[in-house]
């Protein structure tokens, strides 16, 4: 059913810190290559060699360049589900592939009742939703259900694989609803935010702002180079030669 | 968004289908016209085809149309899935409606309440369509008052100058549905102005810096994730060239306001055979100005997606 289920309270998500991400696209290829053989396979790719390379991802990274009065910077910005509280793409769902769990709050899409039709794509403002026109259906970020819940994996591996891979422990998984959870705490301590808050899709996935612009660093620019004030004697007689 | 002609058709022709189905089961269920065999036959028959042609061209959108069923089953949360109820729905009394006209000559007691029941189906089913895209919020130019109120106005203009050419054929032409013909065109025109007026002022609240999380200042796109066009963009980043959509609009005016109203006003002083095909040239000429309408419906849309990639 595509109508809401009432929650367990669990809210499994992402935080994302914008701070730290540098944009090395290793989240990318490690959840295209989790995932293009886990729930949702095969991510296709549509002429994957040719000049019109296009296929199936569920995490891409932007990069941008943010100016403010305190400066420029580029921030690298990860986008994928946010597995939202109040998630258009699946109410609108007219066949109920598209289900939000009631355990953990996590969004998937059941692709043996998906019919193509792309409405959930149109409803999603985040573009978390890629259609798969291979195979035609629509794909999504499974929060790698697959691996966080498989006790094949050790322990530690049991997050999902664009955590797993990231060199700069930008990206971090856990219960975004319990208020004592490492990540719920990451998000109040750094003032985690919603994107389009103002849609009201109520994202699990919070992202951490950039820090902000400090005085105390080191300056790394050199003060600028004083003009030597003219010298007598030899030295002075060499430097007016060698000036004229 | 990009315009995929098997939705633009299917609005367009569904709209009109409606309108007609509507009319012929209010004026039909009240004996306004006559139960005439022929005209009953035609009218039924160029509405219902028009509703399934646009129903079976809808399905031609789908990545899985094999599995098209499984639509009805959603009806509690999806528009969409509302739609496809409604719209089979429709087709039992509408149906019925056709039957009792056709092969029994009546459209009295049963064949008349199936005629008011078809026209109730038609006018819900054109609501759920309206709402499939005013419910979506990231597309601010359909999550609007204007969106659902369109598509009923649109679908009983087209609907009303077909009946009109319908009845023209058959020298049964009355003056007020000409009349309504013609003030419903105007209705439409003047919806639709003031649509594109609301769109063109629109200020969205959604920015590159509410979808960036980024507060304050400027956010400039960089780099995009990928170098080639992927299906975000090519399925809602459709761009249209400033130049392009008002062209376009002149055409949609032009040819679904203007041109009908004005073959609908000339048709007056005419005798029968040359009222009767400027009536059907009046119809045609807006329906092919709803496809335009609906291309730039679809074409002048925005969806917030494009704003990560700087659009």
């Amino acid at each position: 059913m595509t109508c809401l289920p009432s929650q367990s309270g669990k809210k499994l998500g992402l935080v994302i810190d914008l701070d730290t991400c540098v944009g090395c696209q290793a989240c990318v290829t490690a959840c295209k290559e989790w995932n293009t053989g886990g729930h949702m396979a095969p991510l296709t790719d549509i002429d994957p060699y040719g000049g019109h390379v296009d296929g199936v991802w569920f995490n891409r990274v932007h990069s941008y360049e943010h100016t403010t009065e305190m400066g420029g910077r580029t921030v690298n910005f990860p986008r994928s589900c946010l597995h939202c509280e109040t998630p258009a793409c699946v109410t609108v769902c007219p066949t109920g592939a598209s289900y939000k769990r009631a355990s953990d709050g996590i969004v998937l899409i059941d692709e043996d009742k998906c019919i193509g039709c792309k409405l959930c794509s149109w409803a999603c403002p985040y573009g978390a939703r890629e259609f798969d026109t291979d195979v035609g259906v629509m794909k999504k970020c499974t929060l790698c259900v697959d691996r966080i819940y498989n006790d094949n994996l050790a322990e530690e591996d049991r997050v999902p694989a664009c955590v797993a891979a990231c060199p700069t422990s930008a990206r971090h998984f856990g219960d975004l609803g319990d208020p004592q959870s490492a990540v719920s705490q990451l998000v109040a301590e750094r003032g985690g935010v919603d994107l389009m808050p103002e849609l009201g899709y109520r994202p699990t996935n919070k992202y951490l702002p950039p820090r902000a612009h400090t005085t105390r660093a080191a300056s790394v620019a050199a003060p600028a180079l004083e003009p030597v004030r003219a010298e007598g004697g030899f030295l002075g007689w060499v430097d007016r030669m060698l000036s004229n | 968004m990009h315009p995929a002609f098997s939705v633009v058709f299917f609005t367009t022709a569904t709209g009109a289908g409606y309108g007609l189905l509507a009319l012929l089961g209010v004026l039909g269920g009240f004996q306004i016209i006559p139960p005439d065999f022929w005209l009953g036959l035609i009218g039924m028959g160029l509405a219902l085809g028009l509703i399934a042609a646009g129903l079976l061209s809808s399905t031609g959108h789908l990545g899985r149309p094999e599995r098209a069923w499984r639509a009805f089953s959603q009806w509690r949360s999806s528009w969409l899935s509302r739609e496809g109820v409604a719209s089979v729905l429709t087709f039992i009394p509408a149906g019925l409606f056709g039957i009792g006209w056709v092969f029994f000559g009546k459209t009295d007691g049963w064949v008349g309440i199936a005629g008011l029941l078809a026209a109730c189906g038609a006018a819900v089913t054109v609501c759920t369509t309206g709402m499939i895209y005013a419910s979506l919020k990231p597309i601010a130019q359909w999550h609007s008052r204007f969106t659902l109120p369109g598509y009923l106005v649109f679908s009983a203009m087209t609907g009303s100058l077909l009946l009109n050419a319908l009845l023209q054929g058959f020298a049964l032409g009355s003056k007020i549905l000409l009349v309504a013909s013609v003030l419903l065109t105007l209705l439409g025109w003047g919806w639709k102005l003031a649509t594109w007026r609301y769109n063109d002022r629109l200020e969205i609240p959604t920015t590159a810096n509410t979808a960036t999380g980024l507060a304050g200042g400027t956010v400039r796109s960089l780099e995009w994730p990928h170098t080639e066009e992927n299906y975000l963009l090519k399925e809602m980043g459709f761009r249209i060239a400033r130049k392009h959509s008002a062209r376009l609009r002149q055409i949609t005016q032009l040819l679904t306001f203007a041109l009908p109203g004005l073959l609908l006003a000339v048709t007056v002083a005419l005798p029968r055979p040359f009222a009767a095909a400027l009536s059907l040239l009046a119809a045609i000429v807006q329906f092919a100005g709803v496809l335009v309408e609906r291309w730039l419906f679809f074409a002048e849309a925005k969806h917030t997606v494009t704003l990560y990639y700087g659009r």
